[in-house]
């Protein structure tokens, strides 16, 4: 047979000629855009980001201030957007598997209701929303007056206030025994099998350790910790306290959440619908009640068609986190577009906004492709 | 076999690519970097000379803020006014002897410096403060103050804040990526004192989130303060602390790398100021046509060639006169009486101001 007949051979060659023009298209535009930057006098180096910020950042996980460098201040934003990520999805996925089963729910006011949530939400700009959003709560929350909850938790236009511990040794203890004890519960729950066929005495040990596993950690976070309530200065009406939601990242996670749950509410749908009705007929003839059947026979099966999209919306959610700056909340972008303003470097700081974004997202689809795995027909 | 090994590949591709990246990130924070720094040919690819294109195109491009009343800010007939317009105003008249001749175009605090280094604009005059950082880093050059400004505070006159200490605990509200933000940050800083920025992008929000009452404060330079305060529907009700924060030196800017249109803009704001150290004003300069005084004959180009070596007409300074007038007109047309803000350093140096321009000879 002739070389070039040969079609393992002229893929090959097709593969090394793509893969060079590929090369050579990011080596003309490279050397372009640094020809270009040498023509302006600029350099291209990620250097500066040692420099002090010099910029005060509102909210922050960890200890910052001014003097630290610009990485500081990127890492600060980069964990600013993590918050606003995880906690959104938490929320949307409630709020929208909540919506999804309302859509299909046999009372009518509940169907209604979700219906009219989901098409508002999903056919108006996000960004519209959050000003929405942010505007009322403004609107809201008088700054004169603040609604207290249990004289520990303030809501005021400043954002939300609560307790907060004081020493941090003892919580870094208490989370670990509440880790443990989740541990441990899931432990048994995956035991409860075996627990059935148990002697009785044994099973009244286990449910003393049960017990007590649930309750020491609950004491602990309770009056083990120093809880410092924030508190309220009658004259000026400015509450202080070691912790708060600030008013724009409520908003932000509030406003992204709903959003996101009206798309997941309809992911959440039609994953029930392509389960086939035969399932529900099963279901009720082994009398198995709605909620049941919902739970152990059709949600299992929905979940494989649902969650390749549900991974989608997640990185959606992700995405549109950066439109915090809009309503002035240090995320990541807020954060590198101040540092680009100061230093000028702005395209090294889209770089690292474009890679922390993409990391973060391939991060959470590989997450989800890992769960989408356990979720599938195992095939044996 | 070789499926298996595409197959082997495709399973891992994102993976590689989370690796990958994270290693980027990580490589980011270690500052090693690629840091090129031989600045040599800079100048092969542009040679056509920014005048020569102005000309050639029959209007000069300027960058302008736009929602600045006294500084930029467009009127009821659609026209744009301000000091930095008639700035704009004067260079294409000192070009075309027509002031007319302008395209203004509105760009934000973002992106003002990347409009002047990809030449989309010719000229920046967007209340801008001069830096070293902007005007050693940023590839632009600047001309000479034509506003020195401070940063001010501005609060309502019921908040019972009086002193930079009463701010304690507040939550201020500033333009993001700005010096104004630095500035404040330096100051609070320096007396230890605890407040919340909410720095957001734009300056509109600023002043919506201040009148809503998200922040109990808003700082950004003095002018800027009184210029949006003339726009609130409770002007009364909102008072300028008496601190001033920093210098603020507005500046006109153009690209650098072309130093005979740097010149020209250059000497178009002295021309505005040493008009006014001469006492000729757009009204009263056909009387100095006829004047004895060499000085002021080299000044209009009745004699001498100051114009000439910029690639300008010899009389261009008497042209930025005749169409805008001097720099105490234009100060009193869109600042002083509109906004009643007091001249202070802005007057020239005879008067006790900072106003100096060198001599026209």
């Amino acid at each position: 047979m002739s070389f070039w007949r040969n079609a393992k051979v002229l893929g090959i060659i097709a593969q090394v000629v793509i893969v060079l023009l590929v090369i050579a298209l990011l080596a003309f535009l490279g050397d372009n855009l640094i020809y270009n930057f040498q023509l302006r006098g600029l350099n291209f180096g990620f250097n500066f980001l040692r420099d002090p910020a010099s910029f005060p950042i509102g909210s922050s996980l960890i200890d910052y201030d001014p003097s630290n460098s610009y990485l500081r201040a990127v890492i600060v934003g980069l964990l600013n957007t993590l918050i606003v990520i995880f906690f959104g999805i938490i929320l949307a996925t409630i709020v929208g598997i909540a919506s999804g089963i309302g859509r299909l729910s046999d009372n009518w006011l509940v169907r209604q209701i979700a219906t009219v949530y989901v098409e508002i939400f999903r056919n108006t700009p996000l960004l519209l929303q959050l000003f929405f959003w942010y505007s009322v709560f403004l609107q809201l929350l008088n700054s004169q007056d603040s609604i207290t909850i249990l004289n520990s938790f303030f809501l005021s236009n400043q954002g939300l206030f609560f307790p907060w511990p004081a020493t941090i040794t003892a919580t870094w203890l208490a989370l670990a025994l509440i880790a443990l004890s989740i541990i441990l519960v899931v432990i048994f729950w995956r035991e409860r099998d075996r627990a059935m066929g148990m002697a009785r005495s044994d099973l009244q040990k286990r449910s003393t350790i049960f017990l007590a596993i649930a309750i020491v950690p609950i004491l602990i976070v309770l009056f083990g910790l120093d809880w410092q309530i924030p508190n309220l200065d009658p004259d000026s009406g400015l509450i202080s306290g070691r912790a708060n939601l600030s008013l724009e990242l409520t908003t932000l996670i509030f406003g992204l959440a709903i959003y996101t749950a009206a798309f997941i509410a309809e992911v959440v749908r039609a994953g029930i619908n392509s389960v086939s009705t035969g399932q529900w007929e099963a279901a009720r003839a082994l009398g198995l009640k709605g909620s049941l059947a919902m739970r152990l026979i059709i949600f299992p099966q929905a979940l494989r068609v649902m969650i390749p999209p549900l991974t989608s919306e997640y990185l959606n959610l992700a995405k549109n986190s950066s439109l915090a700056t809009a309503i002035g909340y240090p995320d990541i972008y807020s954060i590198a577009f101040n540092i680009s303003e100061q230093t000028g470097r702005s395209l090294e700081i889209l770089l690292i906004v474009m890679a922390s974004y993409l990391t973060v997202n391939l991060i959470i689809s590989l997450a989800m492709n890992w769960f989408n795995k356990t979720v599938q027909l195992k095939e044996r | 076999m070789m499926m298996q090994k595409i197959k082997l590949l495709n399973k891992y591709t994102s993976l590689l690519l989370t690796i990958g990246l994270l290693t980027f990130l990580g490589a980011c924070g270690t500052g090693e970097a690629i840091d090129t720094n031989n600045n040599t040919n800079t100048t092969e690819r542009s040679n056509k000379r920014k005048l020569d294109l102005v000309l050639e195109r029959g209007k000069l491009i300027c960058g302008v803020s736009g929602r600045l009343p006294g500084f930029s800010f467009m009127n009821e007939t659609g026209e744009y006014s301000g000091l930095d317009v008639d700035i704009c105003r004067a260079v294409a008249a000192a070009l075309f002897d027509d002031p007319d001749r302008v395209e203004f175009r509105k760009v934000s605090a973002q992106e003002r410096f990347n409009a002047l280094t990809s030449k989309e604009i010719d000229l920046l005059v967007r209340n801008t403060t001069w830096t070293i950082t902007r005007d050693t880093n940023v590839g632009v050059e600047f001309a000479p103050i034509v506003f020195y400004d401070g940063q001010g505070i501005m609060v309502a006159k019921n908040s019972g804040i009086r002193r930079l200490e009463d701010l304690r605990g507040r939550t201020i509200c500033v333009e993001a990526g700005t010096t104004s933000l630095q500035n404040f940050t330096d100051w609070m800083r320096k007396r230890n004192i605890n407040y919340t920025p909410l720095a957001i992008i734009g300056s509109d929000p600023i002043y919506d989130n201040y009148l809503q009452g998200r922040c109990q404060a808003v700082t950004s330079d003095r002018s800027q303060l009184v210029s949006r305060r003339s726009n609130f529907a409770n002007p009364d009700d909102h008072e300028i602390l008496d601190v001033t924060l920093s210098k603020e030196p507005l500046a006109p800017a153009a690209a650098e790398g072309d130093p005979q249109w740097i010149n020209l803009v250059r000497w178009t704001v002295f021309a505005l100021i040493q008009a006014e150290e001469f006492g000729i004003t757009s009204e009263n300069l056909n009387t100095f046509a006829n004047s004895e005084d060499p000085r002021i004959k080299r000044f209009l180009g009745i004699e001498g060639s100051i114009g000439q070596n910029m690639g300008l007409s010899n009389d261009f300074a008497a042209r930025i006169v005749k169409h805008v007038g001097n720099y105490g007109e234009i100060y009193d047309r869109n600042i002083g009486k509109p906004l009643n803000l007091d001249r202070g350093l802005n007057k020239i140096w005879t008067e006790g101001g900072l106003l100096y321009s060198p001599p026209f000879r």
